[in-house]
C-alpha cells in the first residue's frame, strides 16, 4: 500500500480527497468506488481506454459533473449541492478542456481578465497586467488583442491554460489537452505544461502522452470501466505494470 | 528516388482567358451559362421592358402634382398618379386625428426620435450619456405629444395617430418586450421545473392566438374584470397587449440562439467560477444574441408592421390613417397613391432596420469561421 492509498483510507491530508465516489449516467455506472487523495504539488497523470471514466473523474473535482455517492473535498471544502461551495471550489481549481472552450466573442486579453475582474473583483488594470504576464509565460503575448478564432489550435490551448492561471488556482485539471491538436502543435502545449509542473502547482492530467507522464508525473493512474485499476510512480508503472488490463492497455498504446 | 520541385512559379504573362473575366465573363457565367438560363434572362428582360416604362410614366411623367384639388386627377384618371391627394391628405396620413394646428409637435417628436435612433446606431456613441439622452428624450417626446403644459394645448392620446403612433407603439413595444423575451427564453431552458413550466405555458399560450385576439382581449375583455370606476388607458392596454405578444415570439428566437451555443462555453464559464447570471450575461447571451440577429430583426420588422392592428381599438396608425383619408368623398378612389405612400414609409423603416442589422452582424463577427 502506497502512502497515497493510506492517505485516502484515513481521509487525511491532501488538497483533493475523493472517498468512495460513485457516479451513474442514468443506468451506466461510470465511476465505481473511487478513492483518491492528491497532495499539494503532486502531478498526476490519468490514463485508460476511452469510456473508462477518467474525464468524468476530473470533471467531478470542479463539479462539472455531479456524483451520487461518496465525498469529494477540495482544499477543505466539501463538494455538495451547495452552490456557494461549488463556486468557491471552482475559483480555486483551473480547468483546461480538450476543445479549448475559449470565449469567441472576446479578445484573448478579455478572455483572460474576465473571471479575475468579475469573480475575484481584481481592478481591470491589475487583471490586465496579470493576463499579460501569463500570456508571456505561455509565449504568446503578441496575440493579446486578437480573437480566439484567429489563432491556431496550439495557441488557443495555450491561451486557455493562461486563462485558468489568471485565477491563480491551487489545482489545475487538464482534460485531454492535446487530443484535439494537430501533431506539430502538441509539443508547444506540452512544453508549457511541463514548465508549469516544474513550478510546483498541483496538477491532474488526463492524457495519452506517455512521454509527458514519464517526464512530469509523480504518479500515473490507470482507469478502466470506472475503477482505478492501478497507480504507481511512472517508472514502475511503465516498466512493471501489475494488472493484466494495464499491461494490455500499455501494449496497445506503446506498440507503435 | 526523390523528386523536388522547388522553383518559384513564374507569374508573368499568364492571364485567364478573356471571356472568363470582366463583365462579359460575368454575364457568360451567370446569365447565359445554360440554354435554360439564357431563356430566363431574355424573358425577364422582356418583362422589365414591358413594365418599367409604364410604371415610371404613371408614377412620375403623367402624374398630377401639387395643390390642385381632385379635378385634374379625375380628368386624367387612370393615366397618371394623383400626388395632389398626398399633398392634400399627407398630414392626415402622417399624424392621424392630431389637431392640425398642433401638428408641429408630433413632427418635432419624430425628428427627435429619428435623431436619437440615428445616434444609437453608431456604436462609438454608445455610452451612459446616450442612455441619459434617451431618458430625457422620452420625457420630452411624451410632453410634446400630450401637451397641457408650457401653453401647449392638451391632446388626449385617443387623438394620436399616424406615423408617431406606429413608431411609438413598436419602439416601446420592442424595448420592453426584448428583455422580457430574453428572460422567458432563459426560463424555458431553466433547470427549475416550476420556472420552466410557467415560461412554456406563457409562450405557447400567447403564440397560439393571433395578435388581434390579444388586442381585442386587452381592449374589450380586460376592462370587464376591473372594478367599476377603475379604467386603464386604452392606448396603454393596447401597448401592454403588444408587449406580451412580442415577448413570446422574441423568447423563441432567443432560445434558438441559446441552443446553438456549445456546451463547452457553459462549462468554461462555470469552471472559472462565474455564477448563473454572470455566465449568461457575459458569455452566453452575447454570443446567442449575435447569432440571433437575423431572426430577431425579422421579428422586429414583423412587429413594426403588426402595430397596424391597433385599428381594432379605434386607433389610427399610419395605414389606418391612410384608409381614413380615403373615406373623404371628394378624394375617393385614390387607393394606389395612398397605399403606395404608406408602403414607401414602411419600406424605408424596415429596410433601414434590415441594413443596420447586416452591418451589426459584420461588426460583431469575430472569426467564428475558424474553430
Amino acid at each position: 500500500m502506497t502512502a497515497h492509498e493510506m492517505a485516502a483510507e484515513t481521509g487525511q491530508h491532501g488538497i483533493i480527497q475523493m472517498l468512495g465516489v460513485n457516479k451513474w449516467f442514468g443506468e451506466f455506472h461510470v465511476l465505481r468506488d473511487i478513492n483518491l487523495s492528491v497532495d499539494q504539488g503532486e502531478k498526476i497523470v490519468i490514463c485508460g481506454p476511452s469510456g473508462s471514466g477518467k474525464s468524468t473523474l476530473i470533471r467531478c473535482i470542479n463539479a462539472l459533473e455531479e456524483y451520487q455517492r461518496g465525498q469529494i473535498i477540495v482544499d477543505g471544502v466539501p463538494l455538495t449541492n451547495n452552490l456557494k461551495n461549488i463556486d468557491a471550489v471552482r475559483s480555486e481549481v483551473g480547468m483546461v478542456f480538450q476543445q479549448f472552450n475559449l470565449f469567441p466573442h472576446l479578445t484573448v486579453l478579455e478572455n483572460l481578465t474576465l473571471a479575475p475582474i468579475w469573480v475575484r473583483k481584481v481592478p481591470k488594470r491589475e487583471a490586465e497586467e496579470t493576463a499579460m504576464y501569463f500570456l508571456g509565460r505561455v509565449k504568446i503575448p503578441e496575440q493579446a488583442a486578437k480573437y480566439p478564432g484567429q489563432l491556431s489550435g496550439g495557441q488557443q490551448q495555450r491561451v486557455a491554460i493562461a486563462r485558468s492561471l489568471c485565477m491563480r488556482p491551487k489545482v489545475m485539471l487538464f482534460d485531454e489537452p492535446t487530443s484535439a491538436l494537430d501533431p506539430e502543435m502538441i509539443k508547444e502545449v506540452l512544453d508549457v505544461m511541463i514548465e508549469l509542473a516544474n513550478e510546483g502547482i498541483t496538477m491532474l492530467c488526463v492524457t495519452h502522452e506517455m512521454g509527458f507522464a514519464r517526464t512530469v508525473a509523480n504518479r500515473v493512474i490507470f482507469m478502466d470501466r470506472g475503477q482505478i485499476i492501478e497507480q504507481n510512480e511512472p517508472e514502475e508503472f511503465f516498466n512493471n505494470p501489475q494488472s493484466e488490463r494495464t499491461q494490455l492497455f500499455l501494449s496497445q498504446i506503446l506498440s507503435h | 528516388m526523390t523528386q523536388v520541385t522547388d522553383t518559384t512559379p513564374q507569374d508573368e504573362g499568364e492571364r485567364p482567358p478573356a471571356l472568363s473575366v470582366g463583365p462579359l465573363g460575368w454575364m457568360r457565367a451567370n446569365l447565359f451559362n445554360t440554354w435554360f438560363n439564357s431563356a430566363l434572362t431574355i424573358l425577364i428582360l422582356w418583362i422589365l421592358i414591358e413594365t418599367i416604362p409604364p410604371l415610371l410614366d404613371w408614377v412620375i411623367f403623367s402624374a398630377v402634382w401639387g395643390d390642385v384639388g381632385p379635378e385634374p386627377c379625375r380628368a386624367g384618371e387612370g393615366v397618371g398618379a394623383c400626388w395632389s391627394f398626398i399633398h392634400e391628405k399627407g398630414r392626415l396620413i402622417l399624424f392621424g386625428l392630431y389637431p392640425s394646428a398642433e401638428q408641429w409637435r408630433p413632427m418635432l417628436v419624430m425628428v427627435l426620435f429619428i435623431g436619437l435612433v440615428a445616434a444609437s446606431a453608431r456604436r462609438e456613441l454608445w455610452s451612459r450619456n446616450l442612455a441619459y439622452a434617451w431618458g430625457i428624450g422620452a420625457v420630452v417626446m411624451f410632453v410634446l405629444m400630450y401637451g397641457g403644459v408650457f401653453g401647449m394645448e392638451y391632446v388626449s392620446n385617443t387623438q394620436w395617430g399616424g406615423l408617431p403612433l406606429t413608431l411609438g407603439l413598436s419602439t416601446i413595444g420592442l424595448v420592453v418586450a426584448f428583455p422580457l423575451g430574453v428572460i422567458l427564453a432563459l426560463g424555458r431552458r431553466s433547470n427549475m421545473p416550476a420556472v420552466r413550466s410557467i415560461c412554456v405555458v406563457y409562450i405557447e399560450l400567447i403564440r397560439g392566438v393571433p395578435l388581434i385576439t390579444v388586442l381585442f382581449m386587452a381592449s374589450v375583455l380586460f376592462p370587464l374584470f376591473l372594478p367599476t370606476g377603475v379604467t386603464i388607458d386604452k392606448l396603454l392596454r393596447a401597448q401592454v397587449g403588444m408587449i406580451l405578444f412580442a415577448a413570446a415570439y422574441l423568447a423563441e428566437v432567443v432560445r434558438g440562439g441559446l441552443q446553438a451555443i456549445p456546451k463547452g462555453q457553459y462549462e468554461a464559464a462555470e469552471s472559472l467560477g462565474l455564477g448563473y447570471w454572470r455566465k449568461m450575461r457575459l458569455i452566453i447571451l452575447p454570443q446567442a444574441l449575435r447569432i440571433s440577429i437575423p431572426p430577431l430583426v425579422n421579428t422586429f420588422i414583423g412587429f413594426f408592421k403588426d402595430t397596424t392592428l391597433v385599428i381594432i381599438i379605434g386607433l389610427f396608425d399610419l395605414l389606418n390613417a391612410a384608409k381614413a383619408a380615403l373615406t373623404d368623398r371628394e378624394w375617393a378612389g385614390f387607393y394606389m397613391e395612398g397605399y403606395l405612400f404608406c408602403a414607401i414609409i414602411y419600406f424605408v423603416f424596415c429596410y433601414s432596420m434590415s441594413r443596420y442589422s447586416q452591418n451589426l452582424e459584420r461588426k460583431l463577427q469575430t472569426g467564428h469561421a475558424r474553430r
